[in-house]
């Protein structure tokens, strides 16, 4: 077991390395840091002073080394457009997206396993082949059209909830937080349906399926037969089996949703990071590019090592082809 | 011909209603992009043909100043809406089409390779498409897109975009047919053809390419339909973010981008048009696809 973990976090800290050799090469060859700071009037002695300053003139392996110690530290450089400190400008914009994430996860979770159980108890009636046939649908329907759908539903024809932005924010501790006023509220519907919609259908189908499985087995013919009421037999019995997988896919999803906040953020123009990204790849920002790719692979490598950690300590069999 | 009509293949084919409605539309919407030019009332890149009177011409209504009309619209400078969408469709399907080729090739080779030879070769490939699955595809696009644009020079990068797309997408999704491949030539490799054609002393490379290869194929077709759908909607979401296709060469993406932004100003025709099209699209694609995935392997069912 011990050896398994070790493995998987050695595996974990390689691909770092790797990711963070590419946002380190995107410093190196995108682009000429010397040119971007220096002007026009410039003579070969201040292009070698300031070569020695920055440490060009070293070589390949001892520059990645300084990057990588500089980006632990969380330090990233400074914002070629904006001209401030990339790691400032990532935790100013953090909380917008965090926030929204973490609605439209809750949102995708609770709407998926009630309309997955609902659509496996009901398996013949029309709503629930209603709704499973919209889900095809919205599986094949990108997500910014989608938004554009819910803008011009609830903001154009309604008039119900505003289109773009965070509405007013409140600052708590150097946290801007858009939950304690009713139009930072109301700025969350909308962007938060448009980026839990696909994982919500993703987790519809999957307890769906898990259930209709779960349904089948001899120990909930047996409660039936013991005279247990279909509430706590559906509920009680066959929900809580089909949990496991479920738990899983929500894991593994829940970096998608971050990553895919940058299609939903355009859309709402909501200040995240994913616009920010989106923005700094129009105009070539590189610091703020490479902050965002090792940001992202953080987290997605945690995640992933996470879930193969806990793999193997529900499923010994793992552990032994480890 | 006789023998296609017979397959089983298109007996399935033609019980499947959804199939056939699919392949209908899908059909229709690839010729009327391949033709184009004989197919629209209007060059929309041809300013001489443009008249910035017929601006926000609505659909099927005669415009209050040149009394033309127009079956889609118009759009602010008066390009015909209908037009821009066939045009742009060229380039969404040109786009995707190229995108899931490079991805296929890239895809087999290295599969091919890395099932072949195996050793060293196979645990580097492999292992970089383990690093790149950790990632959504549509984001690694982004990032080689928006790295691709910092190596190009700045007055090409308006004629590159759609080549750098290209690239980006096929880059993104080359794992998924390396893996297969991969997986079914382990298989094949342990067959008496390949001993046989090994022991009259063929290259490596050409037992690849022309013995292995051939009977890896069925599945990558499958992949490459299900791919197609995904690369004209990933091309379309980088063209909306504006990562993408340029204004001067709008792919379906880019003209939703700019119909939005008449979105509260009633002018809904010029977002409208062009997103029921890629949505027919990438639902008729879709479909195809899934037929497709059925038919060749019924124990999917």
């Amino acid at each position: 077991m011990l050896s398994y973990i070790i493995k998987r976090v050695g595996q974990s800290v390689l691909v770092l390395l790797i990711t963070g050799l590419v946002a380190f090469s995107m410093f190196t060859f995108v682009g000429d840091p010397i040119d971007n700071m220096l002007g026009q009037e410039r003579t070969q002695a201040d292009i070698d002073r300031l070569r020695e300053q920055l440490g060009l003139d070293q070589p390949f392996v001892v520059q990645y080394y300084r990057f990588l110690e500089q980006a632990v530290q969380g330090n990233f450089g400074i914002s070629y457009r904006q001209g401030r400190p990339v790691g400032e400008i990532l935790l100013e914009r953090a909380p917008a997206t965090l926030e929204l994430a973490l609605v439209s996860g809750i949102f995708a979770i609770l709407a998926g396993i009630a309309l997955g159980v609902f659509t496996a108890i009901r398996r013949d009636g029309i709503a629930a082949n209603v709704i499973m046939s919209v889900s095809l649908i919205g599986v094949s329907l990108p997500t910014f059209l989608i938004g554009i759908l819910l803008i011009y539903l609830f903001s154009v024809e309604l008039g119900w909830l505003p289109s773009f932005g965070r509405g007013d924010v409140v600052d708590v501790g150097g946290w801007s937080t858009g939950f304690l006023t009713a139009s930072g509220l109301k700025a969350l519907i909308l962007p938060s349906i448009t980026l839990g919609l696909y994982q919500m259908t993703l987790i519809m189908r999957l307890v769906r399926s898990e259930m209709l499985e779960v349904l089948r087995q001899d120990y909930i013919r047996f409660a039936l037969a013991r005279g247990l009421s279909n509430r706590v037999i559906n509920f009680r019995h066959a929900l809580k089996n089909t949990m496991v997988p479920v738990i899983t896919v929500i894991g593994l999803q829940l970096g998608s949703i971050i990553a895919f906040a940058i299609i939903t953020e355009t859309v709402f123009q909501w200040p995240g990071v994913g616009l920010l990204f989106i923005n700094a790849i129009q105009f070539v920002d590189i610091p703020v590019m490479a902050a965002y790719l090792m940001l992202i692979s953080v987290m997605f490598v945690a995640i992933n090592l996470i879930v193969d950690i806990l793999y193997a300590f529900i499923d010994p069999r793992l552990r032994v082809a480890a | 011909m006789r023998r296609f009509l017979d397959s089983d293949l298109f007996y399935s084919f033609r019980t499947s209603p959804v199939a056939v409605v699919s392949f209908i539309v899908a059909a229709l919407l690839v010729l009327s992009a391949v033709f184009a030019p004989l197919v629209a009332p209007t060059n929309p890149f041809d300013p001489a043909s443009l008249n910035l009177m017929n601006g926000f011409t609505a659909p099927m209504a005669p415009n209050d100043f040149t009394g033309e009309s127009f079956f889609m619209g118009t759009d602010d400078q008066g390009r015909d809406v209908f037009s821009t969408i066939l045009y742009g469709m060229r380039i969404s399907l040109f786009v995707g089409f190229a995108a899931v080729l490079f991805a296929m090739v890239l895809g087999i080779f290295l599969g091919l390779l890395s099932g072949y030879v195996g050793g060293w070769t196979e645990t580097i490939i492999m292992r970089a498409a383990d690093v790149q699955l950790t990632f959504p595809s549509i984001l690694v696009a982004m990032l080689i897109f928006g790295v691709a644009k910092g190596i190009t020079p700045v007055e090409y990068r308006d004629q590159m975009a759609i080549w750098v797309l290209i690239l980006a997408i096929g880059l993104s999704d080359w794992v998924q047919f390396a893996r297969v491949v991969r997986g079914a030539t382990l298989v094949e490799k342990s067959k008496d053809y390949v001993a046989a054609a090994r022991l009259i002393g063929r290259s490596p490379l050409t037992i690849m390419l022309r013995h292995i290869m051939p009977n890896v194929l069925s599945p990558v077709l499958v992949i490459a339909t299900i791919s197609l759908a995904l690369a004209i909607i990933a091309e379309a979401t980088l063209s909306f973010l504006g990562v993408g296709a340029p204004p001067t060469q709008p792919s379906l993406g880019t003209l939703i981008r700019i119909g939005q932004g008449f979105l509260f100003s009633g002018e809904w025709w010029i977002l409208l048009f062009p997103a029921a099209t890629l949505l027919m699209l990438a639902l008729s694609v879709n479909l195809l696809g899934d037929w497709l995935r059925d038919a060749l392997n019924p124990r999917l069912k």
